[in-house]
């Protein structure tokens, strides 16, 4: 009897296919000014002074603080975030740069080396035109490129930090505005140690002429990396962002706890693309970023918009909802997300979308991607004000199952305040089906492939808002992290 | 090309092909007919290496090669094209994605370089013309929103492009009307020659006014029970298959 005769096969292929290479694993051996691990009340002025900060930041970092200290971790998530140790985290991780060459905006070549590994290469001269970067490497930015030639537009993008020094009276203004401290226990915390993060301000009437884009990477080991992004598109403004992140191959978890804030005035639209690549753990569920993120826009003017884009393939745990308040009349919310889990890993993740104007719009299309153990849920709410009359959502929901041993769940709520709003919902749950990878087999296309063919197509009307320089690497990011898991 | 010796296959432990023997040579053109349920799809899901299958017994050579140990898509660089009767539909995947990523293991497979992405949509161009299928439908999703008639000229394009040696069409005449009959026979008739060969799995003879066979094989519960020039063909579809069967069932 023939091996591949047998139905068994073609799981057992896609199961060794599943153990794919995370391929951003490795570690940056660079010197590190780590502050101790733990969590009080110094630590924060320490991460404030270490980052001269002005008495106002502190005081908000303070207040924060305080009120972290009266919160509990949420649990309501369908995940299982173990306890969390926070005195066991170092708050503060920031490498040492060696100066390469005379001009002070060299980069050490030990980053470079590390940001060219991972496909962001940070000379402008040698990028493909069109993308600007700020790469952030555990808690401080090391470089953002293009900085100059943005300015000449009036367009801000720098780190976080350095908008805190040199535009204070910008992120003083919108800091907190959208996600207060209040917000939720991550969002406390974040707002009592964040460390950098990006900073983006478009002035009235101007089109971001490049993408704008930040890389996350977490290098050092036990500690927290806390970002905090800032961006605000002023009326008539216009600009797409785009988020990229991994971390090193490690067995002990590593928490990442993220804020953006986004504020979008009239008429002016925001587009945020992430691809979130955070090392997902290893086979048995072993190591991991716990991946605990508030991301919130606020639709503040007439006919603004904000479209989230996501796919979401790594951490151990996702717990992100990046949400719109449309607060503007005909302000319009997008949210298009994939989000695939594999082996052991968690993810619960969706939007909240809060009509407040009149007439405001949003669309939800979800594609959930469930392989090996792991449990992949959508969470999602359409609000709707009394006051918010003539408002329309539109939400399509799928999930995809790869294995039997695989979970996919949908916790929509929705609350329509008025009758003139129309609220639509629409939800399908599918698995991969043995008769389409045959049917590829018979055309010469391995298993492996016809998965990855598959899953891209499945998620194709997610794909395809990605800008194009991501959309590429996402597909093939789907491929690589997914590749199997029929069961 | 194709030696097929005491091929027995099961599914789900129920036994279907209980000794099959055939032998094809380039250039010919075989037809398998035979009543419902006798194992005509299960013989052409075998060759081609479906998994839900289990082979029991029996060998199978393709140009001297073991053709049974071989993958499914090893099955298909080597030359083995299945025009399915069910052909599926893969959402959101594109026929000129799904046929570029087929085309491109094949040479991968002989060492060759991948397609520029010219050529290739030159190749798929001419080869739509074959079976009249529309730009559209060619820039669509693989066999998406395809009517039955379009699923199968579909399926003929494919193995216009692959250039298989030798092609299973599984039933193909199923579901379509005479015009479509009459464009997938011809696509086929035109991609025949002396170096190929063909197996056509139908219950009618009406196909077979188009496609020629050199050889007819009725299949019944399992077994090749009669083979004959393409005469036999008429007979069946004067006939019935009823004598054979009362035939075999006596002698058992």
């Amino acid at each position: 009897m023939k091996e591949n005769e047998k139905p068994e096969k073609g799981k057992q292929i896609i199961e060794e296919a599943a153990q794919a290479e995370y391929k951003y694993g490795f570690v940056t051996d660079i010197e590190t000014e780590v502050i101790p691990k733990g969590l009080d009340e110094d630590v924060v002025r320490r991460i404030s002074a270490l980052k001269g900060e002005p008495e106002w930041l502190l005081e908000f970092r303070l207040k924060a603080y305080r009120h972290w200290l009266t919160l509990k971790a949420p649990t309501w998530g369908h995940v299982h975030v173990p306890e969390i140790d926070f005195q066991d985290i170092s708050y503060y991780a920031a490498p040492r740069q060696k100066k390469a060459g005379e001009g002070p905006k060299e980069i050490d070549p030990e980053l470079k080396k590390t940001f060219d590994k991972l496909g962001i290469p940070l000379e402008e001269q040698l990028r493909l035109s069109g993308m600007a970067v700020d790469a952030v490497m555990d808690s401080v930015s090391v470089k953002t490129t293009y900085r100059e030639r943005l300015a000449e537009l009036g367009v801000i993008f720098c780190s976080i930090s350095e908008a805190v020094k040199d535009y204070p009276d910008l992120v003083r203004k919108y800091l907190g505005k959208v996600v207060p401290y209040t917000d939720n226990f991550y969002a406390a915390l974040n707002s009592a140690v964040f460390s950098d993060g990006s900073f983006v301000y478009i002035p009235k009437g101007v089109r971001c002429p490049m993408e704008l884009s930040t890389y996350f990477r977490i290098n050092a080991a036990q500690t927290g990396q806390f970002e905090r992004t800032l961006i605000v598109a002023d009326d008539d403004a216009y600009v797409s962002y785009l988020e990229g992140c991994t971390a090193p191959m490690r067995d002990e978890n590593q928490l990442h706890a993220a804020i953006v804030e986004i504020v979008v005035e009239d008429r002016a639209e925001v587009k945020y693309s992430t691809v979130q690549n955070w090392y997902p753990g290893d086979k048995d569920g072993k190591g991991g970023i716990y991946n605990l993120v508030t991301k919130r826009g606020l639709c503040r003017g007439d006919h603004s918009k904000l479209s989230w884009t996501q796919v979401e393939t790594g951490s151990a745990i996702t717990w992100k909802y990046p949400s719109c308040v449309l607060m503007g009349d005909h302000s319009v919310g997008e949210f298009y997300s994939v989000a695939l889990t594999n082996n052991w890993q968690e993810a619960d993740t969706g939007t909240k979308m809060i009509h407040l104007g009149k007439n405001s719009t949003s669309t939800i299309v979800s594609k959930g991607i469930s392989a090996g153990h792991s449990q992949n849920s959508y969470r999602g709410m359409v609000k709707i004000a009394p006051k918010a009359t003539g408002c329309r959502n539109f939400t399509q929901c799928d999930s995809l199952l790869l294995s039997d041993t695989s979970g996919a769940h949908t916790f929509p709520v929705i609350e329509v305040g008025n009758d003139t709003s129309i609220v639509e919902h629409e939800a399908t749950t599918s698995k991969i089906n043995e008769d389409q990878i045959f049917y590829c087999n018979q055309r010469g296309i391995s298993t492996e492939d016809a998965v990855g063919l598959i899953v891209n197509g499945y998620a194709k009307e997610v794909m395809a808002k990605l800008p194009m320089e991501f959309a590429v690497e996402a597909q093939k990011l789907l491929s690589v992290s997914l590749e199997g898991s029929v069961g | 090309m194709l030696v097929i010796k005491d091929l027995q296959a099961s599914i789900e432990d129920k036994q279907i092909l209980k000794g099959i023997n055939l032998t094809v040579k380039p250039g010919e053109v075989h037809a398998i007919m035979g009543p419902n349920g006798s194992g005509k799809s299960t013989l052409s899901a075998v060759l081609t290496g479906n998994p839900a299958y289990t082979v029991t017994g029996g060998s199978v050579e393709f140009y001297g090669k073991d053709l049974l140990a071989l993958s499914p898509e090893d099955r298909a660089h080597e030359g083995l094209f299945l025009s399915f009767q069910y052909p599926v539909e893969i959402p959101g995947v594109s026929m000129v994605n799904f046929m570029r990523t087929a085309l491109n293991e094949k040479r991968k497979y002989f060492g060759q370089e991948p397609l520029s992405a010219a050529d290739f949509l030159k190749l798929m161009r001419e080869k739509r013309a074959i079976v009249q299928l529309d730009n559209k439908l060619a820039s669509r999703a693989v066999n998406e929103g395809f009517s039955g008639g379009e699923k199968k000229r579909n399926e003929i394009f494919q193995m216009a492009m692959l250039e298989p040696k030798l092609s299973i069409l599984d039933e193909t005449d199923s579901g379509l009307d005479i015009d479509a009959l009459r464009i997938v026979a011809s696509g086929v008739n035109t991609l025949k020659s002396k170096d190929n060969a063909t197996i056509v799995i139908t219950h009618y003879q009406r196909l077979l006014d188009y496609i020629k066979p050199d050889f007819v094989h009725v299949l019944y519960k399992g077994r090749i029970v009669m083979s004959a020039g393409p005469e036999l063909a008429l007979e069946l579809e004067e006939k019935g298959y009823d004598w054979i069967k009362e035939q075999v069932d006596s002698q058992q």
